[in-house]
């Protein structure tokens, strides 16, 4: 749900960042704070556990800058993405206006990505939100890894409407950028239809 | 989903109600947030304070408690409050869609704030609705042919914002 500020002339939207847990959702975060200049950034929040596992979310508010007049705000979120968090995942998705699924590579991890997508559509469809039509970017992370699976065969068993798909190896950089960069595109894209 | 639109009429009218609330209620910050994270409006002393992160922790607060109260069977809580040793914080929800918060010392009293926010209450509902009211009328003339101011938004708009 966008929020349009005539009186600040400021666009507000909400991506949120999901996926299994330790897919890396909290280190792309990390990665736009440290690469962002501090004028267009404010602070990145992280409610974690003693072990830094995503508790309830991470917060980062980022401002894009001018698009018609109106300063564009985006507020990325990230979810916990153990399993057993499933009550407040869901609560990070109200009002979201684009998704990034961050998909481990790795084989090991396949069935989790699997899984933590079916949560996303079944969350989703919760909060009356499709997961064929929302703003919505695929990212294969952790591409370093010699574990790592071809890109083809994630591509096969995760993309399922030819989203915009990155690989990514969020602590270095690679495509996290990118990633941001095309779900905000997307997001500002429905503004038209509306 | 409706996205949530702010004029400028309401927005003053919005920030006229929550000066009076924190002057009546001797508070030192007053904000309004939307359920979503989105700050409204603020009142007050916010030079110390990152009025950005405190609008997505109460939205998240609020979020929270309204998945604890349906857990027991309660619609919501309407009102919740965290008291500290120096600075306490109230938090109220307006017509079950935006979130008022009050952050206040021992200059004031919970007993006062109660009393202020409930009026205020009123009032920003009130509001709320006529905002609720414009923007369906203004969705209506869209479809009867008006443009949306971001009807026009170009693929070298968005580029220019990732340039470098």
């Amino acid at each position: 749900m966008t929020f349009i500020n005539y009186a600040a002339r400021e666009i507000n939207c909400k991506i949120v960042y999901y996926g299994p847990g330790l897919c890396g959702k909290t280190t792309n975060l990390q990665y736009i704070y440290d690469r962002t200049n501090p004028a267009s950034k404010g602070k990145l929040i992280s409610l974690a556990t003693e072990t830094d596992r995503t508790l309830f979310f991470d917060f980062l508010p980022l401002d894009l800058g001018t698009v018609r007049g109106f300063k564009t705000r985006f507020h990325l979120y990230t979810v916990p993405g153990q399993v057993f968090y499933d009550a407040s995942r869901k609560l990070i998705l109200k009002g979201v206006d684009g998704v990034v699924f961050v998909a481990d590579s790795q084989e090991a991890r396949m069935d989790a990505n699997v899984e933590s997508l079916r949560n996303l559509e079944k969350n989703l469809i919760d909060h009356g939100f499709d997961l064929q039509t929302i703003p919505y970017v695929l990212q294969l992370n952790k591409r370093d890894l010699p574990t790592a699976m071809p890109v083809d065969e994630l591509y096969r068993q995760l993309n399922f409407k030819g989203e915009p798909t990155f690989e990514a190896t969020a602590p270095a950089g690679p495509g996290v950028f990118d990633t941001l960069k095309a779900v905000a595109k997307q997001v500002l894209m429905e503004l038209r239809k509306k | 989903m409706s996205d949530f639109v702010l004029f400028d009429e309401e927005f003053h009218q919005i920030k006229d109600v929550i000066g009076r609330l924190k002057a009546d209620a001797q508070a030192k910050v007053v904000f309004i947030v939307d359920k979503n994270g989105q700050q409204i409006a603020v009142q007050g002393d916010m030079e110390s304070l990152d009025t950005t992160s405190l609008a997505s922790l109460t939205a998240g607060n609020v979020a929270a408690t309204d998945g604890l109260a349906r857990l027991i069977g309660e619609k919501e809580f309407p009102v919740l409050f965290h008291e500290g040793e120096r600075d306490n914080v109230y938090i109220s929800i307006v017509g079950q869609r935006v979130i008022l918060v009050v952050i206040f010392d021992e200059r004031s009293s919970l007993g006062l704030v109660r009393l202020r926010v409930r009026k205020a209450n009123g009032e920003l509902e009130r509001i709320f609705d006529t905002i609720q009211k414009k923007v369906e009328s203004e969705k209506t003339r869209r479809q009867e042919g008006f443009d949306s101011p971001f009807a026009e938004i170009t693929d070298e708009d968005i580029d220019s914002l990732f340039r470098e």
